[in-house]
């Protein structure tokens, strides 16, 4: 129970998520914010104004997915790092995730890493595709990498390298 | 004896939100800080701020300073900012003591008074919890982020409150193992989005739990956690042993008052708020004439509402002291607009619930 673990129930994911045929389509926001706190820089960083608060900041986020471009500016601007992409355009087999990652040593392109449920437990390997870093995003990079498409909804994360 | 109009004691968010209204306001203003540089706990604060644009919200606390001191800038001469220097007492005629450096005593005679001391972190009894190695997660999050020291290798946080997850996760980011995160409640305190962030990065977080003893002959090297039932009484039998070399202790926060108390505010214990807090009237002011108070000092909450009562404190204060703002209602009204939005949620009910004891009406 994510109140008493931090770990959000798959009926909490699952209705945060986009529709298959969406994710298909190409790069979507996932925002895995379930709490009512005071909380919304999403909303104002969207160019597409596709995530709504609205007034009570308490609110929590509602992703237009039909409006969402898939571009990842609000994954730098959440405090909570709560929201990912989801990209299943590219092929039938694999997913393509794009998480904030705040952690050095940054991946590398075509390093392959541990890819981690929303507990922490390794559940299967994953290609680093992309890594991004500009400065607008305020030292919050955004990893994207891909995995088999059976994680979709169970991968959340890559295991951080410990020296 | 040196004079100013506002004399704001506490160069944190509150202390600096207060010195900007009351300079725009158009009172002179003078800050005394403790420390060697303003900013209070933003300094360390390596995470994007929650809240909205107004409070700076995705910015990062170390950043929120030298945004607030750019604001400060232009008043020049108006202003004057004290570092390393602690206030001592006020006095029943209205002076001000300060404590420069360690040996220089200087006296202020202010026609209005601020003050935004903050907090300080409570802390936790058990066995063996004066061993080195057992810290305030805070001061952690000072070794780590202000001075670059890595406090040790494997960490116990007790608490998960919002300090508790925060501080685990810029432990991780510093290299640093967290084996585990604690609290005696039976959910997570802090905010949901923080403990999943930790979470899937490894650590476990257990909640009724709590630390009984700590382990070790001269320094730290381990810990024994026990399960509570909801009476927050340990279950026996149900002992385990934590390895680790650092605990950091993260159970809350508490008001650190000791200024008004002994300036005879009158002050009142209000769960909701953290402690002992002084009772003051919607515009900010204690039971002492031209003493306002903004910020933890009168009750723990995030520093994005810190930052909106060190505005709100600023505008009074300057028109106490014979500064009304421009458009003076119109700007309570939209800061007090922005409180309610930041307390319209349920940590904030729990607030606006100790502010209702609290308050006068008048």
């Amino acid at each position: 129970m994510l109140i008493k673990t931090g770990v959000p129930t798959e009926e909490q994911v699952k209705e945060v998520f986009p529709p298959i045929e969406r994710i298909n389509k190409g790069r979507v926001a996932v925002a895995e914010c379930f709490q009512r706190i005071p909380c919304n820089p999403c909303e104002y960083s969207c160019v597409k104004k596709a995530i709504c608060v609205g007034e009570d900041i308490n609110n929590t986020p509602n992703v237009d997915f039909e409006k969402c471009s898939g571009c990842g500016v609000c994954l730098t601007k959440c405090p909570g790092l709560a929201i990912m992409l989801v990209d299943g355009s590219k092929s039938a087999e694999s997913v393509e995730f794009s998480v904030p990652y705040e952690f050095m040593p940054l991946p590398t392109v075509g390093e392959e890493i541990s890819v981690v449920n929303r507990s922490g437990e390794v559940i299967t390997r994953g290609v680093v595709s992309e890594v991004l870093n500009a400065k607008s995003f305020d030292r919050t990079p955004i990893v994207r990498f891909v995995v088999a498409r059976e994680f979709l909804y169970a991968a959340r994360y890559l295991k951080r390298e410990v020296k | 004896m040196r004079e100013t109009e506002v004399l704001i004691i506490g160069g944190g968010p509150a202390g600096l939100c207060a010195a900007v209204s009351a300079l725009e306001s158009g009172a002179s203003v003078t800050i005394l800080e403790r420390n060697r540089r303003l900013g209070g706990q933003l300094v360390k604060q390596t995470h994007m701020f929650f809240g909205s644009k107004e409070q700076y919200a995705s910015f990062r606390g170390i950043d929120i300073p030298a945004i607030l001191l750019e604001k400060l800038e232009k008043y020049g001469d108006k202003l004057r900012v004290e570092t390393d220097c602690t206030a001592l007492g006020i006095y029943e005629d209205g002076v001000v003591t300060a404590l420069f450096g360690e040996e220089r005593y200087v006296k202020y005679l202010p026609k209005a008074i601020v003050v935004a001391t903050g907090a300080s972190e409570k802390a936790l009894a058990f066995e063996n919890n004066d061993l080195p190695g057992i810290y305030g997660a805070g001061a952690v999050q000072t070794l780590m982020n202000v001075y670059g020291v890595k406090p040790g290798n494997k960490v116990l946080m007790v608490g998960a409150g919002n300090i508790g997850l925060i501080v685990s996760y810029q432990l991780m980011q510093a290299g640093v193992e967290v084996v585990a995160v604690l609290d005696a409640a039976p959910k997570i305190g802090g905010y949901c989005v923080h403990a999943s962030k930790i979470r899937r990065a490894g650590v476990p977080i257990l909640v009724s739990h709590t630390v009984t003893r700590a382990l070790g002959d001269k320094t730290l090297e381990g810990a024994i956690v026990c399960e509570m039932d909801e009476k927050f009484n340990v279950i026996e039998g149900t002992e385990k042993r934590y390895d680790c070399d650092v605990m950091c202790i993260s159970v809350g926060l508490t008001p650190l008052t000791e200024l008004l108390g002994m300036a005879g505010c009158e002050m009142k214990y209000v769960p909701e708020l953290s402690g002992i807090v002084p009772a003051r009237n919607k515009a900010y002011m204690t039971s002492r004439d031209g003493i306002f108070v903004a910020g933890d000092v009168s009750g723990i909450e995030e520093a994005s509402a810190a930052m909106v009562e060190g505005y709100l404190a600023g505008l009074h204060c300057a028109a106490y002291a014979g500064y009304k703002s421009e458009n003076f209602a119109q700007k309570v009204e939209d800061l007090e607009g922005q409180l309610a939005k930041l307390r319209g949620g349920p940590s904030g009910a729990h607030i606006l619930r100790g502010i209702q004891k609290n308050v006068k009406e008048d």
